[in-house]
């Protein structure tokens, strides 16, 4: 029904804790902390985003919940396809760095 | 059955179980996941290429991180002007549901216009889609894939955006418009969503 209207949120409040979350997240680039545990946080601050403005903005929360799988599809093939693209990945990147090894050895003697 | 009971029944025969208020809301949430297989296979196989390169650059180190960071902020405004545009709708004032619309519209504009300075000032400095002087040549071409996809994606967002304005402006009750309008709002939202990940995936890490 098109005057079927939703609980509303507070939106400002879910505003703030994305301005929030996006200065933590340039504050984390900064930080004095190994690669890895940057990588983390910065996949789980987007991830938050992400849900804060999926669940109140687009009303994923007021939804049924097969909608959310509807909406969680995606990123369950994106992580995935990471994951099968990973390991041929590295085996090209190995062959390559065993080829730069072998043509910059010789030229140190 | 009269002709017109009859016309309006052809255009939505039943309820959908997934989002029962409207058959076209579920339309957008199935085009948002195809979309967003897409947006996902990017990123994925940038992370992927990325992963497994000797000399992949530091993108924030490249790309500076300043201007696009103010892109985001504006980003998640003009989400707000969206959500405002629908809030104002449902309590039946049009003008100022399309003043919103309006003021997402011109984030919009604003967004894509800095994406337009943001490539113009990285092309001098070097970064072309088959080649950079910092490293990976591959870095320059998953960078103007990604972020080219998603500026058409804003740019597309814009026009709907403006062709909502008028939509409004022709449907003097405000319920004949709700549905279209909050159908708009999860466009413009996901296009900010992905946003979040392309800000992270392709400027911060």
């Amino acid at each position: 029904m098109a005057g079927a209207e939703h609980k509303h949120p507070n939106y400002m409040a879910i505003f703030w804790y994305l301005a929030i979350l996006t200065v933590i997240e340039i504050a984390v680039i900064y930080a004095p902390l190994n690669k890895t545990t940057i990588v983390v946080l910065l996949c789980a601050l987007a991830l938050g985003k992400a849900v804060l403005v999926a669940m109140y903005f687009m009303h994923l929360r007021f939804e049924t919940g097969t909608l959310g799988l509807v909406a969680i599809t995606p990123l369950m093939i994106a992580t995935l396809l990471v994951f099968l693209l990973l390991p041929d990945g590295f085996a090209v990147a190995k062959r390559t760095v065993g080829v730069k090894a072998a043509v910059s050895a010789p030229a140190k003697h | 059955m009269s002709p017109s009971a009859s016309v309006h029944s052809a255009v939505e025969p039943a309820e959908t179980p997934l989002t029962p208020e409207s058959w076209g809301k579920l339309g957008m949430w199935i085009f948002l996941a195809g979309d967003a297989v897409g947006f996902g296979v990017l990123l994925a196989s940038y992370g992927g290429m990325r992963a497994t390169s000797a000399d992949w650059p530091s993108p924030y180190a490249v790309l500076g991180i300043n201007l696009t960071a103010a892109m985001t902020f504006l980003l998640i405004c003009s989400s707000v002007t969206m959500v405002k545009a629908l809030e104002w709708l449902g309590k039946g004032d049009r003008s100022k549901c399309r003043m919103f619309l309006f003021f997402t519209a011109l984030g919009g504009a604003i967004f894509v216009s800095c994406q337009a300075y943001e490539w113009s000032k990285l092309i001098h400095e070097g970064l072309h889609i088959n080649g950079n002087p910092w490293g990976a040549s591959l870095f320059g071409t998953s960078f103007f894939l990604v972020t080219g996809f998603h500026g058409l994606h804003v740019t597309g967002g814009v026009i709907y955006l403006v062709s909502m304005i008028r939509y409004v402006t022709n449907r003097p009750a405000p319920a004949a418009s709700y549905n279209a309008v909050e159908i708009t709002g999860l466009y413009w939202h996901f296009v900010d969503l992905v946003w979040i990940m392309v800000f992270t995936f392709m400027y911060l890490i």
